[in-house]
């Protein structure tokens, strides 16, 4: 056995997780550089529950198959809570990973996770966002329990916290670096619902677009979400989509985003900080997103994720600036100034 | 026959001063007929100090006017400090434990405790996960419809199920809070201005609808839930008990009111009126037990 390297250079290389929301775009994560591609079955029991988006199982397999061949793993996401009366369709889904292949499935469900945990001891599991483990008391309990590998973090957490959580745990964690964000913890918000009737938990949407209206007055545009404005826009001005968190309201005479500003994250300058704060993977959110798009993200990524491995500096705020949501992009909670 | 629902108060939500929120469990300690009180911090653990400087006075009060308290705890557990406290809370057989965030397991090692609304609760493997560590009673999160708190008692009837009946809903909570945001301070250096908003502080939109409140770092509903024409049908499919949260006015009276209708002694449109009286700033709803969008109002009765 030889020694442990103890050079910083010496980290190991964080592994890129790229969404996939159709069998095309897997292949196109996998061409562009992904190590591991994450996608969702077509039924509730993933939360984008899309019209057109989602794999059959035996898409998911063609899937598995190509993505072997360059040595690129699968993750599946059965990561909304099962529906009361209906847990066969989410029991049927975890029997179904396990079968085929994939190197894990995601959950979020607690009644899921102990399912699986009981029925399929040898699928390894990464407990999905959805399940807001903020600590690493919870992380471990999770993996002592259910014999969770890994953890997606919330986007509650500083980078100084996610490395105080890693010298704590024995699994492997993972971290969204760019796309949608959540300003809520996650898995743990019921606005969408309070106002559409319908939720990420219960049905795997947020905001549905079946719920969103745009009404064009003499000087101004308006976006609605079940009657409820959610931003006005003044003519010419480019209208964001009206997710809840990310309109515009008023409090006691102020006016403002009250929760967030439409931005979408992007932590690519803080690659090198979740290196040493001993992340393991790295997440692009947007199973939602076409190919064109993703291509681009994973090749930056892929970039970025290598350069890191040899010291070398990519300009890459420059280079991913075009895709964020309204040219605009925040490092999130992983800066203490956030909050 | 069911057994007689209980009437239960939650844990107080906002930042009320220290001698408001003290006065506030005296009062429920001399006056109120709860079946349980539940008392505890589970919004901000910045606001801790101030509660645990009181609490030791209001558990002496309660346990000797003999009543049933249960310490409700934090709902989004991340710093050292936070999950410090929340295993002291939860290393002891003194005191029940309300559950509010998973971390909690970790700590109740297999105690009997209450699983509160924070949780996800959406089916009957959930259910029968957590009673095998410990659980024995479920407060339904806050967007669960009655047809599924029905599929789901059906399936795992043997907890005991709480439900929020009054009060504004808990919908959301962040690492940020929206209270030091619309003042203009970041959350380290808040100055706790969450106490200017003794329930909450109103969101509305652009065009003036009234939609949520802020409450530091969670996010609730503008309306308050008012379920009371619901009960029959709730207790008949297996709701065990009901929770009014706690807001300014006279809680003392909410319950008088509610529990006379629980006794059948007066009518849903009398309870009704009396509430509406006692409390003429709040908006009431009930989309969500409806299955519906949660702000809304809905007249109908309901279907299970």
């Amino acid at each position: 056995m030889t020694d442990q390297p103890l050079k910083s250079e010496a980290l190991t290389p964080m592994e890129l997780v790229c969404p996939a929301g159709t069998p095309a775009a897997l292949r196109t994560a996998v061409d562009a550089g992904a190590d591991t591609i994450y996608c969702g079955f077509r039924n509730e029991t993933n939360a984008r529950n899309f019209p057109g988006l989602n794999f059959s199982l035996k898409e998911l397999q063609r899937g598995i198959d190509y993505a072997a061949q360059k040595r690129a793993k699968i993750l599946v996401a059965i990561n909304t809570f099962a529906q009361a009366g209906k847990t066969d369709l989410w029991k049927r889904s975890i029997d179904d990973v396990a079968q085929s292949g994939a190197h894990a499935a995601i959950l979020a469900d607690i009644g899921m996770l102990d399912y699986a945990a009981r029925t399929h001891p040898d699928l390894r599991l990464h407990l999905s966002v959805q399940a807001a483990a903020a600590n690493a008391d919870m992380i471990n309990y999770y993996a002592h329990e259910f014999g969770v590998k890994r953890v997606v973090l919330p986007r509650v957490l500083t980078v100084q916290e996610i490395a105080a959580i890693n010298a704590e745990i024995a699994c492997e964690t993972e971290v969204f670096i760019f796309g949608g964000l959540c300003v809520m913890a996650e898995g743990r918000c019921a606005l969408s619902s309070y106002c559409t009737g319908k939720s990420p938990n219960m049905n795997g949407v947020c905001s549905p677009p079946g719920d969103v209206s745009y009404e064009e007055y003499p000087d101004h545009l308006e976006s609605s979400l079940s009657g409820i404005t959610i931003n006005q826009y003044p003519k010419g001005e480019a209208a964001a989509y009206p997710t809840l968190c990310k309109g515009r309201f008023e409090s006691a005479g102020t006016t403002g985003y009250v929760f967030e500003d439409p931005v979408s994250l992007n932590a690519a300058h803080l690659l090198p900080a979740l290196q040493k704060a001993g992340v393991t993977a790295l997440k692009i959110e947007g199973r939602q997103r076409g190919k064109a798009y993703m291509a681009q993200v994973v090749a930056s990524f892929r970039r970025a994720v290598d350069a890191l491995s040899t010291g070398d500096n990519i300009p890459l705020e420059t280079l991913l600036a075009p895709l964020t949501e309204g040219q605009k992009s925040t490092k999130g909670s992983y800066q203490k100034t956030w909050r | 026959m069911k057994p007689n629902p209980q009437l239960t108060l939650g844990p107080c939500l906002f930042n009320w001063p220290e001698t408001m929120w003290r006065d506030f469990y005296f009062r429920m300690a001399d006056e109120s007929d709860f079946d349980r009180i539940y008392i505890g911090e589970p919004v901000c653990s910045k606001r801790l100090p101030f509660r645990n400087s009181v609490l030791p006075d209001i558990l002496e009060r309660m346990a000797a006017a003999g009543k049933t308290v249960i310490l409700s705890t934090l709902a989004l557990v991340t710093t050292k400090a936070e999950r410090k406290t929340l295993q002291g809370q939860c290393d002891q057989d003194d005191w029940m434990i309300e559950a509010n965030d998973l971390t909690a397991l970790a700590f109740l090692k297999g105690r009997n405790h209450v699983i509160g609304p924070y949780i996800n609760l959406y089916n009957e493997d959930s259910i029968e996960a957590l009673s095998k560590r410990g659980a024995s009673r479920f407060v339904l999160p806050a967007e669960l419809s009655a047809t599924t708190a029905a599929k789901l008692i059906k399936a795992a009837p043997d907890p005991t199920y709480e439900l929020q009946i009054f009060g504004r809903l808990p919908l959301a909570l962040s690492a940020r809070c929206y209270h030091a945001r619309l003042n203009h301070l970041s959350k380290d250096s808040c100055r706790f201005v969450c106490d200017q908003d003794l329930d909450g502080r109103d969101i509305n939109s652009l065009i003036g609808q009234q939609f949520l409140a802020v409450n530091g770092i969670q996010t609730m509903s503008y309306g308050s839930q008012l379920l009371l024409e619901e009960l029959p049908s709730l207790i008949e499919l297996g709701i065990g008990a009901f929770r009014l949260s706690p807001h300014t006015g006279d809680m003392i009276s909410i319950a008088k009111t509610i529990r006379a209708l629980l006794e059948q002694e007066i009518s849903a449109i009398e309870a009704r009126k009396a509430i509406e009286k006692e409390m003429p700033n709040h908006h009431f709803i009930n989309g969500f037990i409806h299955g519906q969008a949660g702000m809304k109002h809905v007249a109908q009765s309901l279907a299970v």
